[in-house]
């Protein structure tokens, strides 16, 4: 049997038994319906964008309308609650669901904001020091574990009374001190993909460095990157919190969940919803961020078709 | 007759997959005497790795044995209880693998391991244990038996570690011994010492032994009997000699002429045209319909049963349903 | 008394003639430990080894895990910086060249590996795999770039339909077929193969050895043929090296390497490898080479082969032996090269 009649062959074989790669948008919709936690996800993360960006029209009173009449009024549903109030007001008579709906934005803004600044530093640093390797692995690995030994908040408090506390420079504070954990995890994918076999055969077409890196080492470092930056959204908008609890996050007038979190905090045993709402918010926010990167890890991996 | 010592009667093994059931192991019978030594021989999803499984009671989720029998010394292990398939495994058969480094504990010594499985099987004291290890170890071949019973696994060289492996299984002295590509991980060289290995202490025991492979040339020097798998089902099933002289299945003979042959020369070599087809893909007809080269209409409508064309040699294949044809 | 002739090994009669030649080749990993290392600890994976590859012939390189040809294929395709000696390709040092000489000559040279699973950037499809050395040498763009691949394709007997698809959508097979279509893009000269069989199944593996070697004859190229796996070596090479330790032990042409060996290793490994007929099994004597290879790290003395050789004499532990022409068109680095050596099939 002549070689060429065996090709021809064998295309048949195949083409009959793999079926189509759909295309991104079928694939990511697919996708989608079939997790629920990522639809559930998805929606969440969706509304609460909406809301913060909605917030002046969606919340029922001025956050920061102090009105002592109004003084700790539980939630509509217990004895002496409000209509006007459903989620009742804290220590100062501030409506609570206006509160939390306004402190979306900075929560939001912050959380995501820090998680995309470490993630780019890290990224990169991980994966310079994990492609090159040897002395600039050397240098920036060190580099990265002094930063792992300074207290993350005592940085923080030093940077802020210097600085001053604004929301600019938490996220520059939370980012640069949470880019360490990027660095590692993405330097140990790159050292363990270096080694497939794949980049070496860029490496013998001639492809540069800087393109083995982007198009090669990249992508296929993204998924576990994509799993732990959903998870310290999470910590970071905790480590706001407390922050703005040792009085160096956000400031009054400006409001945060981790904000209202620690004003409740003095009311927990005689008020509840004055920790528990804004705590609910985080809480929810941060389990749907978790279950949409799940689902994004999976969207973007080609393999994750059927 | 002699009475086999290994009886497998229509074993199923299925899959429940998310995509659905994918049969494995779909229907395989073979026997296997008392010092007999057989190869399962197949590709890469041809179901023999899972069959050896099987025997082993060793398949786990999603994997179920869904039918058949499989008899050893006329017990059948399929309904056997997990206490009492425990006790056998490592008793009366044992089991090695092709990369022994994955099959021994990084953090427990060489001798440690063999020790174990001695005192476990053979309520043996710990210094018996050890003399017998030690024994065993010089038995396997390896020089300097006392110090590699207390090195690590990791310390010691691929050829080393099947040496280890093959000295645990047959540590109580087994009846059956499994042997899952015990060399493919190995160099050549060290493959011909374990090959050798192998040969003499079966000899001696008059183990029997189970061969999964898909090197020829390691089936044409070891065995007495073949099988040779295809998608789950036995195509061919005769003794090594006619099995490489007249051959009968197409598959068969496809496999040993694209095998390029270290005793030949040839200009090109045969090829079975297409791939494996996934597992359960082939519902209907022959499952090699799809890279025969001889098949036709009645190929792939009906499927073939396994006839015996003479006492020692059966195939699966309408070719031969009839009458002898060359093929 | 074999005549030897002696001289360092394979000097070129016609320069032209040798599209690659290998002189004195050396890499030795470092693998000192702690600050203050008195002493280095190398370990050499390629020990001063002389070769040539004509054109349009294939070299089959042979040996055991840790003997080093993988290195010295890495080594060629400038994967790895050597330590000392020269890789002259087309009459060119490419230690010499530098920067945009080197990559361009460098495309002349192409590598086929061997896992077809971990060759292929699961993330970029079919086309995208093919079309990237294309790009990067800015050889086609747009509607030409696709048919260029579009043909590629078509060479390796794949589908064109398959362009569109990522590479877990296919069988160990297909994937190598897309692997040497991206080794075929530059137009290579020189391919190096490295095991790019042994990971195959058997009915896959003759399709693949078919396809390269219609693809040689199509394209007039030059093999590397890397690989542990003897039959295929001898069913694909023109002329083999047989490499144990770092070293080049035997270099011939594959009649005279496989019917009548001169290095007592070449002749242990040719007569371990198991013979598809079970009708010889009984008539086949088989010299048993005994032990483990030992640590490239800690090679033993003199000649590296005789901790295991049946041969062994006391000179053996002490001179190394050189790669000397013992015959016409055949070396051997061996002290007592066999007189008439053993073939794969010893009749008892």
């Amino acid at each position: 049997m002549s070689v060429n009649s065996q090709l021809q062959n064998q295309s048949q074989t195949i083409t009959s038994s793999t079926k189509q790669t759909p295309s991104f948008f079928v694939r990511w919709l697919r996708l989608l319906l079939k997790s629920k936690t990522g639809t559930i996800g998805l929606i969440i993360v969706l509304a609460v964008t909406l809301v913060a960006i909605f917030a002046k029209s969606l919340a029922p009173h001025d956050p920061n309308l102090i009105n002592p009449a109004m003084m700790l009024k539980p939630p509509v549903w217990a004895d002496g609650g409000s209509s006007a109030h459903i989620l009742g007001t804290d220590n100062l008579g501030r409506d609570i669901l206006s509160r939390i709906i306004y402190g979306s934005q900075i929560s939001l803004a912050v959380g995501i904001s820090a998680v995309a600044l470490a993630g780019a530093i890290g990224v990169f640093v991980g994966l310079i020091a994990g492609y090159y390797g040897g002395l600039i692995d050397n240098i920036l690995m060190r580099l990265v574990d002094s930063f792992l030994a300074i207290p993350t908040i005592l940085f923080a408090l030093v940077i802020l009374s210097i600085f001053g506390p604004s929301v600019t420079t938490l996220i520059v504070v939370l980012g640069i001190t949470n880019w360490v954990q990027y660095a590692r995890l993405v330097r140990g994918e790159v050292l363990s993909i270096k080694e497939r076999e794949f980049v070496k055969a860029a490496k013998s077409i001639g492809v540069r460095n800087n393109k083995i890196i982007m198009k090669h080492l990249l992508p296929n470092v993204i998924s576990p990157f994509i799993v732990i930056s959903t998870l310290s959204v999470a910590t970071t908008i905790i480590l706001e919190a407390s922050l703005s609890f040792l009085g160096l996050g956000i400031q009054p007038p400006t409001i945060s969940w981790g904000g209202i979190l620690s004003d409740g905090r003095d009311y927990i045993a005689t008020s509840w919803w004055l920790a528990a709402f804004p705590g609910m918010a985080i809480t929810i926010t941060v389990l749907a961020i978790i279950f949409l990167g799940d689902w994004l890890r999976d969207v973007l991996d080609p393999r994750a078709n059927n | 007759m002699a009475e086999a010592l290994l009886e497998i009667k229509d074993l199923k093994t299925y899959f429940h997959t998310e995509n659905g059931v994918v049969p494995s192991v779909d229907g395989v019978s073979f026997s296997l005497k008392k010092g007999e030594t057989i190869a399962i021989v197949g590709e890469s999803g041809s179901g023999k790795s899972v069959t050896s499984l099987s025997i082993m009671g060793l398949i786990g989720s999603p994997g179920k044995i869904e039918g058949g029998e499989v008899l050893f010394e006329g017990q059948d292990l399929t309904t056997m209880s997990k206490r009492n398939m425990r006790k056998l495994r490592g008793n009366d058969i044992a089991m090695i693998f092709q990369e022994p480094l994955t099959s021994l504990n990084p953090l427990f010594t060489v001798g440690n391991q063999i020790s174990e499985s001695i005192r476990l099987h053979q309520k043996a004291s710990k210094e018996e244990a050890k003399i017998k290890s030690i024994e065993m170890l010089k038995k396997v071949g390896i020089p300097r038996a006392e110090k590699v019973y207390s090195s690590y696994p990791h310390l010691l060289s691929g050829g080393m570690r099947q040496r280890v492996m093959i000295a645990m299984a047959l540590s109580c002295n087994p009846k059956l011994l499994i042997a899952d590509e015990p060399t493919t991980a190995l160099d050549v060289t060290i493959q011909a010492q374990i090959l050798q290995l192998m040969k003499n202490l079966t000899n001696e025991n008059d183990t029997s032994i189970m061969l999964i492979t898909h090197d020829l040339g390691v089936v044409a020097e070891m065995v007495d009997t073949v099988i040779v798998m295809y998608a789950g089902q036995v195509v061919e099933y005769t003794d090594v000699f006619t099995l490489f002289k007249e051959p009968k299945h197409p598959y068969t003979k496809g496999l040993l002429d694209s095998t390029p042959k270290i005793h030949e020369l040839k200009d090109e070599l045969q090829s079975i045209e297409g791939t494996v087809p996934a597992p359960g893909t082939i519902t209907q007809g022959c499952k090699f319909q799809t890279r025969c080269t001889r098949a036709t209409a009645k190929c792939f409508v009906e499927e073939p049963e396994l006839k015996e064309l003479s006492s020692n040699h059966k195939v699966r294949c309408w070719l031969h349903e009839q009458e002898e044809v060359a093929i | 008394m074999v005549q030897i002739v002696e001289e360092k090994n394979n000097k070129p009669t016609e320069q032209e003639e040798y599209l690659l030649e290998v002189k004195g080749l050396k890499k030795y990993f470092d693998i000192s430990e702690g600050w203050f290392k008195k002493e280095k600890h190398y370990l050499r994976a390629v020990d001063n080894i002389d070769f040539f590859v004509k054109q349009g012939e294939t070299l089959g390189i042979v040996g055991e895990s840790g003997c080093g040809k993988s290195t010295t294929g890495n080594l060629i395709m400038q994967l790895l910086d050597k330590t000392e000696g020269e890789i002259i390709f087309e009459g060119v040092d490419l230690g010499t060249l530098k920067g945009e000489e080197l990559r361009k000559k460098r495309a002349e040279i192409q590598m086929i590996f061997q896992d077809p699973y971990s060759s292929l950037n699961p993330r970029m499809r079919v086309f995208d795999i093919i079309a990237e050395p294309l790009i990067t040498h800015h050889v086609v763009k747009g509607k030409d770039l696709q048919n260029q691949v579009y043909e590629l394709l078509d060479v390796v007997g794949l589908d064109r339909s398959y362009a569109r698809r990522y590479p877990h959508e296919f069988s160990g097979g297909q994937r190598q077929r897309i692997g040497i279509a991206r080794a075929l893009a530059l137009k290579p000269k020189l391919i190096i193969c490295d095991e790019p069989v042994s990971a195959l199944d058997v009915s896959i593996q003759s399709q693949i050895l078919n396809l390269m070697a219609k693809l040689q004859k199509e394209f007039q190229l030059t093999y590397i043929f890397i690989a542990h796996g003897l039959p295929a070596v001898k069913h694909i090479s023109d002329r083999v090296a047989v490499m144990y330790l770092g070293k080049i032990v035997e270099i011939t042409t594959k009649e005279k390497l496989f019917d009548h060996p001169l290095h007592p290793y070449t002749e242990g490994l040719l007569s371990a490898v198991p013979i598809a007929d079970p009708e010889l099994r009984d008539k086949k004597h088989r010299i048993l080479i005994e032990g483990d290879m030992p640590s490239p790290a800690n090679p033993p003395s003199g000649c590296r082969f005789h901790t295991r050789c049946p041969y062994a004499q006391d000179t053996c532990k002490s001179e190394e032996p050189k790669l000397m022409e013992a015959k016409p068109d055949h070396f051997v680095a061996c002290h007592f090269p066999l007189k008439e050596g053993h073939g794969v099939l010893i009749e008892k």
